[in-house]
């Protein structure tokens, strides 16, 4: 593992304007937001929804323009937008992201086949043949059979369709893979196979992971570094394990606390928090031992 | 193993048979009647001046009003021309005028369309709101506008329909694509780095497709009628060439004669032609909308 970060945020900030009792002010959705990843490493972003972590995603992918701070590649500043088809298609090899809802993140009329080749085309200049047989390779990575690869996403189940999104955004070959809640909408045991298969592909292919997640199991099985988001500040950072097992923020205890297992009591939950969030963060959550 | 924290999946739609005409949806009889009308009336448009020898034009003021005989079924009008002749005769510019109308309102209404819901911010703006004030003035009325300066005829008035129907067309396609636009897999193949006329094109545009076939049926019907309404006022297609609209208002003295065939069948056939589109059109609307 090299010392040069594959990925560094520098002073993130996003804003958007709203109207509020007739005032125009702006909400702010990512505040100073700072993090690096090496090389093969993984970092999680946790928090509760509206934290801005999925916020952070589409700045980092480009879908939305930061209203200041940097985004480093490798060294490359990624803020400003793309200019030309080239430097478009360059991005899309740095960073791709999984989105979380597999029902709507692939074109209903397009077959595994034909979504893979597009990105696959996209980023190479392989002849037909190449192309179909990168296409079985990307397929067979992400556990895919022919007669699946032939089908259009209403014949596959939500799963098999993160499958499909997996492999076209490994198409591109990129250096990070954003996995915005992408195992959420999964039934369990699907989540299971998938977080299986992450694991596999960031081990044949080196990729770097940012997961972001509010399932902390999930962000448990599959990150080194975690990184803990409120109201889009980041609250405590450090390893994924040390976070986790002991959160120095009151806030990041509650996030564990609020995970549902024998004896959990939500009302109390909450009503440490409301005392948490009232400036008092000492006396509030008593450290739970498992 | 730790619980794992459950979010509510999104539910699992209807899974449809999985053959390729297992997304169709179940075709009516009144589909395949209305279908029926459309293609019977097409055809004899095309084809059916070929057909029918007898002038269209030739008057015979012997035969005014003359009842049905052999080789005029449908017998003469007041001034004895031959009914049959000029309703086969008739339906080339009352059936094919309007698909003049519908290409170019689609063309014209589709690529704004596209192009406002792909670009968006202020040029979306715009345009909507230049639709939303375009759809004060009826299409008709800038047919009538254009005939006034251009002179009477077909063409002037389908091309000032068409600019017409612009805004309507531009309107169903434009939401239909912003919908599109919105959907996670357009935000996964920008960020593949495809660019936007590839993804409007290969992508947004053919999965409004069936929006676009729906609205383009619909608008035929209406462009129909406001080109046979033209001819009617006379500002269409000119005398003594055949037209359904031409027919029906060549006909009002009948009418008051006690002689209403030809009014009665003209009209009949435009609301024939009509009904059978509309109806065609709604089928295509809710195919289009239930595959969304």
């Amino acid at each position: 593992m090299t010392d040069t970060p594959i990925l560094e945020v520098v002073g993130l900030r996003k804003t958007y304007p709203v109207t509020q009792d007739g005032q125009r002010t702006d909400f702010v959705a990512v505040d100073d937001v700072s993090f690096s990843v090496q090389q093969g490493s993984s970092l999680a972003i946790v928090g509760e929804s509206g934290s801005g972590k999925s916020t952070i995603a589409k700045l980092l992918v480009g879908l939305e323009r930061v209203t200041a701070g940097t985004i480093l590649i490798d060294g490359q500043d990624r803020t400003a937008k793309p200019r030309g088809a080239r430097a478009r298609r360059q991005r899309g090899s740095d960073i791709q992201i999984v989105f979380q809802d597999p029902y709507t993140s692939l074109d209903r009329r397009q077959t595994v086949e034909a979504a893979l080749a597009e990105a696959v085309r996209l980023h190479s200049n392989l002849n037909r043949d190449q192309v179909a047989r990168r296409v079985t390779e990307l397929a067979e990575m992400v556990g895919l059979d022919q007669r699946q690869a032939e089908a259009r996403p209403i014949a596959l189940s939500g799963g098999q369709r993160q499958r499909v999104a997996i492999a076209r955004a490994l198409a591109a070959e990129p250096r990070v893979l954003i996995l915005d809640e992408s195992v959420a909408a999964l039934d369990v045991s699907i989540q299971a196979q998938i977080l299986n298969l992450l694991a596999d592909i960031r081990e044949a292919t080196g990729v770097t992971y940012l997961l972001i997640s509010h399932d902390l199991a999930v962000v448990r099985q599959l990150t080194r570094d975690a990184i803990v988001m409120r109201r889009g500040l980041v609250v405590e950072a450090g390893s994924t394990v040390s976070v986790l097992d002991h959160p120095q923020e009151a806030y990041t205890r509650r996030l564990r606390d609020s995970v549902p297992r024998p004896g959990w009591d939500p009302h109390q939950i909450s009503r440490e928090g409301a005392i948490a969030t009232a400036d008092n963060p000492n006396t509030a959550t008593k450290e739970s031992h498992r | 193993m730790s619980i794992l924290a459950v979010q509510s999946a999104s539910p699992e739609p209807v899974e449809m048979p999985t053959s390729s005409a297992g997304r169709r949806h179940r075709v009516g009889v009144g589909t395949w009647i209305a279908l029926g009308i459309l293609v019977f009336f097409m055809l004899v448009a095309l084809f059916g001046p070929l057909l029918v020898s007898t002038d269209p034009s030739s008057i015979s003021l012997m035969d005014s009003f003359g009842p049905p005989q052999p080789g005029h079924p449908l017998g003469f009008d007041g001034e004895g021309r031959d009914l049959f002749a000029r309703l086969v005769y008739g339906a080339r510019s009352s059936m094919l005028g309007p698909i003049l109308v519908v290409l170019i309102s689609t063309l014209l209404g589709g690529s704004i369309a596209l192009s406002a819901a792909w670009i968006g911010g202020a040029y979306d703006a715009v345009v909507a709101r230049v639709i939303d004030a375009l759809f004060a003035f009826p299409g008709l009325l800038l047919a009538i506008l254009a005939v006034s300066l251009v002179g009477p005829g077909l063409l002037a008035a389908s091309i000032a329909l068409s600019i017409g129907y612009t805004p309507y067309v531009a309107r169903i396609i434009r939401s239909a694509a912003l919908q599109e636009r919105s959907l996670p897999y357009v935000s996964a193949l920008t960020v593949q780095g495809l660019g936007g006329t590839s993804v409007v094109l290969r992508h947004i545009l053919p999965n409004v497709s069936g929006i676009i076939v729906a609205a383009a049926t619909l608008s035929y019907g209406y462009a129909l009628i406001d080109l046979a309404a033209l001819s009617f006022i006379g500002l269409g297609v000119q005398p003594p060439a055949s037209d359904w609209g031409v027919m029906v208002a060549n006909g009002i003295p009948g009418l008051l004669q006690g002689y209403p065939q030809a009014s009665l069948y003209a009209s009949a056939c435009i609301v024939l032609v009509v009904g059978a589109v509309n109806f065609l059109g709604d089928r295509l609307t809710e195919a289009a909308e239930g595959g969304r």
